[in-house]
């Protein structure tokens, strides 16, 4: 019965496409996603059950080594992590069994991402973001809350010249458009 | 714009991810429901706000978002020292100190 | 030719390269490089402005952004028009179009001029004085007409086209000012690896060495100098060159504002071109070169058209190939205006006079002025000029004399030698000191990580001032933590033939406070030196209140010009030392920076945010009109053909009670609070009971703040014994988050329990009416949803349409319902599936205003609206929702507070009004007796009032004193024009014992 029903996914920037020469805007394909919340004690068994060793120094990130089913894991907070893998990931099924208390909160789809790429990336996100995303202290590998306008995002650093952006989906339009806008004349 | 040093993401934040939260070290009774009328009132409503060294409450809301204390001056607007929520509050000495050290950043 | 009074083989401007421009509709023709000061002074054009109070005719004064006069209307097209731009700083471009400003019905003759006639009226404090009384009359005709009357351009009418851009930058070393010094310090700075920004308000870099031509450094010559380093500094990949940048502001923490005109010079600028960029920049360290102004000299109408500073005029010969008049006579107290002279003559300008007021001159300069044949007088000064719309003579007199000597002159260079330019500094909240033997404020008690340097610095001498910028950029990078220093070689010749030395300030012999002359101070704000005279007398004593009261300095130029003068004028009338009456304090922005700008991507578009629900295509193909609600698009009501909103609103009221409604409810705030002690948590969060709630079932709970007021309310579903999902208001959500994380970061961090936000993990679609089961029914697995197993307030886990939900069972309308949650990227194709089983059932889809309606008919508060942060659970008719067992919570102390406790207090009730098609309106004041005395003793006020179609007359809430004793009571509602009366009733008007919740 439920068969006839089956609902159908859409992202919120769905075939949106931006930027020019210098930089390229691209959303980022559905993923898993999960807010990981641990004590400190924790952080190592609660890392393992995921496959990586969770980042404890601020801004850093850490991605699993396994070819398939790569899981990422972002320092938001102290005690705050943004665990990303592929849209098949079972996250919260492989802390399931695991014994330290923890919170471990599906966001899959409250948030999505935007893709910047190219040499006028960085000049992009500094046309919204106040924080200094310079290489000294922004290195590949970095990543931080902070803010792109009027809106909340994390900026990830994925590459020299690229960065993976999340922003919870009702300001993806914003996000979007800002972006577009602000690749004019960088 | 300030630039305030989170003590959670151990470097400088501009303003803009932070979020004002209020006098430091008002601490709440455990047993508040019995307290008094004269102690309630401090508790809820009386509040320093004076002219000088300030100790303040900041969240880092679009960061980490942890809460932390912050000493600032009101009359020249400097940030004096943060710290963790829970830590103590700093000596007159300590914050004596960090003027200094804040000076000495100035004049090197 | 571009003009008559370009000479050729001077400047550094192409003669081939002409642009044609027209300034008040008339053609000229210019060259590439030009200002329009510059293109205009060529074409022998001299008259530019008419002055603000008095209308005076006007002239360029200055070749740089301190200008004072030569304010302009630059008309790109009819809606790129910008009002008081400086001729001064504005490049021109082939079809570039001015127009002056505050004149009608032209410059040449303008009508305001009348102003000058009356002027012994307009005399300072004259607004203050005149337009006291009678105090009417200030709000229907004085001001009125003050306000038509002021103003100079004219402010577009269209909305700006352009699009203006923002860049944060973080910086090791910035400098200000792109002069000698700048330059330096950048180089210095940049070999040591450090990150440089160097910013220049013009758009050439050099500063005074683009018109000294005496300079000559290492063999080069002073221009040649800059242009090497320029290119030295930009092939450094650290190193940002920012020309036509002006820092305006100067904020905490080494914040520095920037702004970039990017476009205004280009005659088509590319189409996606930002017209500006705002920079806000963080430094390490910064570096101000920002260079020195100089000053004019205070005489009896010093203010005709042709009079200039000296150093303009060299600047627009050396730079421009301009000479700025035909026989130019020359006023100075300071050596540098005979560089000025010197080289006019050279360039074969005839140069009459040269009046100095010092005695005791240079004798080199003397000799060289000999040599070419210059009447020089010493120790004399102009103590009047002549002319209409442009100088045509000065009278020379002996100081402390009278009888004096007339020149013919078309032009008259002065100069009352060079204010450092503290702006900047100032603006960084430092205080400048007092240098009596220069007779100016110096930048040396900096108080951010800051260093002057050069000109701005007090520093004059080339040598100097380029050592000196050497080492501010070495201790600079120290500083920063640059462990080994690079040597940086200091130029070894520097060769220049004129100084700087000599000054005046204050008004010069012939204006003194017994001549009843017009010597302007200030020329932008017509302040005369009599203006700060008579301030004086009147009692002001304070620098701070002579520049309120005349307005002196107060006008878009700052003072830059104009303050030392004003300051010395009124030390001189109270009798005090010039650092006892203290300068004024210097207020960012340097020069105006355009709205724009500031606002930069925020407009438009992004002025705000737009938050859509996941399912808002739905609700536009329902024909939904939407509200704003915070951020969001909420679907308000859904008209069909022919409805209005009322129409529209009874019909769904109509229909959810009949059949059903479908709602978009995905805008609540939704938080996951997960851990061990979740529900010890939120015991302490809300005034009710936690702990006890059993999982898969819900509860209504409430929010007090510790003063015990509701701050925020919702349902929540316990989904396991660690796991609750939280819901609050739409807009109480975040602040309801930064609430929680307080307490649990900082009251209770011993807790086992986190918070994440969901709001937009999940889409919500409200089902609710008596068919809601039957509708959602044939969608929902694996879960049973008789009655039995999922009753009134529960919450389940199971699938809807083969993804995952959280089903609540729950009512916001009095009816049985559902609120199901699935992930948001599915809500759209859920909700389409819910909509095609609603539809077989003539459910309809229903907005905001309708769930306003439907809740207040079962008496369900909405915070913010029947509560304002006074109003306690009880006043509520919550009490049922505040634990009594609880020995804790936020709020608990709050709530047994005397007041909050006291008889009397007001409390929420119904009202009904005795004529039932009578709408209250909300706000509506409430009181016992209509006809007591005004003013009346109000008893409480409507806080939600609708037409009820269910119930065929209007309903109401409303809070009123004593209100639950008050039932069946009348009461009255005075309006305006009628006085309605209604009744007191139980807040609930539908289903009183609610049967139907239980479906």
């Amino acid at each position: 019965m439920a068969n006839t029903n089956q609902a159908l996914r859409k992202s919120p920037l769905e075939g949106r496409l931006g930027g020019g020469a210098g930089v390229t805007i691209t959303p980022a394909d559905p993923m898993s996603r999960m807010s990981l919340r641990v004590k400190d004690k924790d952080v190592k068994t609660v890392g393992k059950a995921l496959g990586l060793a969770l980042p404890t120094k601020p801004k850093t990130s850490v991605v699993s080594s396994g070819k398939d089913a790569q899981v990422s894991a972002l320092w938001i907070g102290p005690d705050e992590w943004l665990v990303l893998s592929g849209v098949d990931a079972d996250l919260s099924g492989a802390l399931g069994k695991i014994k330290p208390v923890h919170s471990a909160v599906d966001i899959s789809q409250r948030n999505t991402a935007v893709l910047l790429e190219g040499p006028k990336a960085l000049d992009l996100l500094q046309a919204g973001c106040p924080q200094n995303l310079n290489d000294d202290v922004f290195p590949i590998g970095a990543c931080s809350r902070t803010i792109f306008g009027k809106a909340e995002v994390v900026i990830w650093r994925t590459d020299a010249q690229s960065y993976h952006i999340e922003c919870w989906r009702s300001f993806s339009d914003y996000v979007f458009k800002f972006m577009v806008q602000a690749a004019k004349g960088l | 714009m300030l630039y305030i040093r989170c003590p959670y993401c151990e470097e400088y934040r501009p303003e803009l991810e932070f979020r004002h939260a209020g006098e430091a070290h008002i601490e709440r009774p455990s047993n508040l429901a019995e307290i008094s009328a004269d102690d309630m009132e401090k508790f809820l409503f009386i509040r320093e706000n004076k002219r000088g060294i300030i100790f303040e409450r900041w969240r880092h809301i679009h960061g980490c978002g942890r809460y932390f204390n912050c000493v600032r001056d009101t009359v020249t607007d400097q940030i004096i020292m943060t710290y963790k929520s829970g830590e103590p509050k700093p000596s007159d000495e300590e914050i004596e100190k960090a003027i200094l050290a804040l000076k000495e950043e100035q004049t090197s | 030719m571009s003009g008559l009074y370009r000479i050729s083989g001077k400047g550094r401007l192409t003669p081939a390269k002409t642009v044609a421009f027209t300034f008040d509709g008339k053609s000229y023709e210019g060259l590439e490089g030009d200002t329009l000061a510059s293109a205009l002074l060529a074409n022998g054009v001299v008259l530019t402005a008419r002055s603000f109070k008095y209308h005076r005719p006007r002239g360029t004064m200055t070749e740089g952004s301190e200008e004072p006069n030569s304010l302009i209307g630059v008309r790109r097209d009819t809606a790129r028009q910008q009002p008081n731009v400086r001729a001064t700083m504005q490049e021109i471009y082939d079809g570039f179009n001015a127009v002056s400003q505050n004149r009608w019905p032209s410059l040449a003759f303008d009508i305001g001029a009348v102003n000058s006639i009356l002027s012994p009226l307009f005399v300072a404090g004259f607004y203050y004085k005149t337009f006291m009384w009678p105090r009417v009359a200030w709000e229907k005709i004085y001001e009125p007409n003050i306000r038509a009357a002021a103003g100079l351009g004219l402010s577009p009418t269209e909305q700006d086209p352009d699009h203006y851009a923002n860049k944060f930058a973080y910086a090791d070393v910035v400098i200000i000012g792109g002069g000698p010094a700048g330059i330096s310090a950048a180089l210095t700075a940049a070999k040591q690896g450090v990150s440089v920004i160097i910013c220049d308000e013009n758009a050439e870099f050099g500063g005074a060495l683009l018109y000294e031509t005496d300079v000559q450094i290492d063999g080069k010559s002073g221009y040649d100098w800059t242009q090497d380093a320029l290119a030295q500094l930009g092939a450094m990949d650290n190193v940002t060159i920012l020309p036509r940048t002006t820092a305006f502001g100067y904020y905490a923490q080494n914040m520095i504002g920037l702004c970039e005109r990017i476009t205004d010079h280009i005659a088509v600028p590319e189409a996606d071109s930002p017209r500006e960029r705002l920079w806000q920049i963080r430094a390490k360290k910064v570096i101000i070169a920002q260079g020195a102004i100089e000053r004019h000299l205070v005489f009896a109408n010093n203010d005709r058209p042709g009079i200039m500073m000296a150093s303009a005029a060299r600047s627009y010969l050396n730079k421009y190939g301009v000479a700025v008049g035909s026989k130019i006579g020359v006023y100075t107290a300071c050596d540098s205006a005979y560089a000025a002279a010197f080289d006019l003559k050279e360039a074969g300008v005839d140069i009459p006079i040269i009046v100095d007021s010092r005695s005791d001159v240079d004798p080199a300069l003397l000799e060289r002025a000999r040599e070419l044949g210059l009447n020089v007088q010493t120790g004399h000064s102009v103590i009047d000029t002549t002319g209409k719309l442009r100088i045509s003579g000065i009278k020379v007199a002996k100081n402390g004399q009278t009888a004096n000597t007339k020149y013919d002159v078309d032009a008259l260079l002065i100069s009352g030698g060079w204010t450092p330019s503290l702006h900047l500094y100032s603006q960084s909240r430092a205080k400048p000191s007092w240098d009596g033997d220069v007779k100016r404020f110096l930048p040396e008690n900096p108080v951010q990580d800051q260093v002057s340097v050069g000109a701005c610095n007090g520093t004059n001498d080339l040598t100097e001032l380029l050592s000196e910028a050497q080492d501010a950029a070495l201790n600079a990078a120290k500083s920063i933590g640059v462990k080994k220093l690079k040597k940086v070689s200091a130029p070894k010749e520097v060769v220049t033939s004129y100084g700087h030395e000599g000054d005046h300030i204050g008004s010069s012999h012939g204006a003194g406070a017994d001549d009843q002359v017009k010597a302007f101070v200030d020329f932008q704000h017509d302040v005369v030196a009599n203006d700060i005279r008579l301030a004086v007398r009147e009692g002001m004593r304070s620098i701070e209140h002579v520049k309120r009261f005349t307005t002196t300095g107060m006008a878009t130029d700052q003072g830059k010009t104009s303050n030392l003068h004003g300051l010395a004028i009124a030390a001189d009338g109270l009798g005090k030392e010039i650092p006892q009456v203290g300068l004024t304090t210097f207020r960012s922005p340097f020069t105006p920076v355009s709205f724009g700008t500031i606002v930069n991507h925020g407009a438009g578009d992004l002025f705000d945010p737009v938050r859509r629900t996941p399912m808002h295509n739905w609700a536009v193909e329902q024909g939904a009109v939407f509200e704003d609600v915070g951020q969001w698009k909420r679907g308000w009501y859904f008209p069909q053909a022919g409805e209005d909103m009322h129409a529209s609103v009874n019909r769904e009221c109509k229909t959810v009670r009949e059949s059903a409604g479908v709602f978009d409810a995905s805008t609540l705030g939704k938080i996951e609070v997960v851990g061990p002690d979740a529900a010890k948590f939120l015991d302490i969060i809300y005034t009710n009971a936690w702990s006890t709630l059993k999982v898969g079932r819900c509860r209504y709970g409430i929010m007090t703040h510790e003063d015990g007021f509701i701050f925020d309310d919702g349902v929540v579903g316990r989904l396991a014994e660690d796991r609750f999902h939280v819901t609050t208001t739409t807009g109480g959500a975040a602040n309801v988050l930064n609430h929680m994380e307080d307490y649990l970061q900082t009251e209770f961090p011993e807790l086992d329990v986190w918070l994440t936000s969901i709001s937009e993990q999940w889409g919500v679609i409200g089902v609710q009416g008596p068919k809601a089961r039957d509708i959602i029914a044939p969608l929902v697995e694996d879960i049973d949803l008789s009655t039995e197993n999922m009753p009134h307030m529960s919450v389940r886990e199971g699938r809807i349409c083969g993804v995952p939900t959280r089903l609540f069972r729950m009512s916001f309308t009095g009816e049985m319902g559902y609120e199901i949650n699935v992930p948001a990227d599915y809500a759209e194709s859920v909700l389409e599936a819910v909509w095609a089983e609603a539809q077989k059932h003539n459910a309809c889809a229903y907005g905001t205003e309708a769930m306003h309606v439907l809740r207040a008919e079962k008496g369900y508060i909405i915070v913010g609206q029947e509560t304002d942060g006074s109003i306690t659970p009880h006043d509520a008719g919550l009490s049922w929702a505040v634990s009594k067992k609880k020995t804790d919570f936020v709020g608990i102390r709050g709530l047994m507070r005397d007041d909050l406790v006291a008889e009397g207090r007001k409390q929420l009730v119904g009202l009904k009004t005795k004529d039932p098609k009578v709408v209250l309106e909300e706000g509506a004041q409430i009181v016992a007796d209509p006809n007591q005395p005004i003013p009346m003793k109000m008893l409480g006020h409507v806080t939600s009032s609708y037409w009820s179609e269910n119930c065929g007359h209007s309903i109401a809430l409303a809070i009123v004193e004593g209100g639950r004793s008050k039932m069946g009571e009348t009461l009255y509602v005075p309006m305006i024009d009628r006085t309605i009366e209604v009744e007191v009733v139980d807040t609930v008007f539908v289903d009183k014992d609610g049967g139907r919740l239980n479906g």
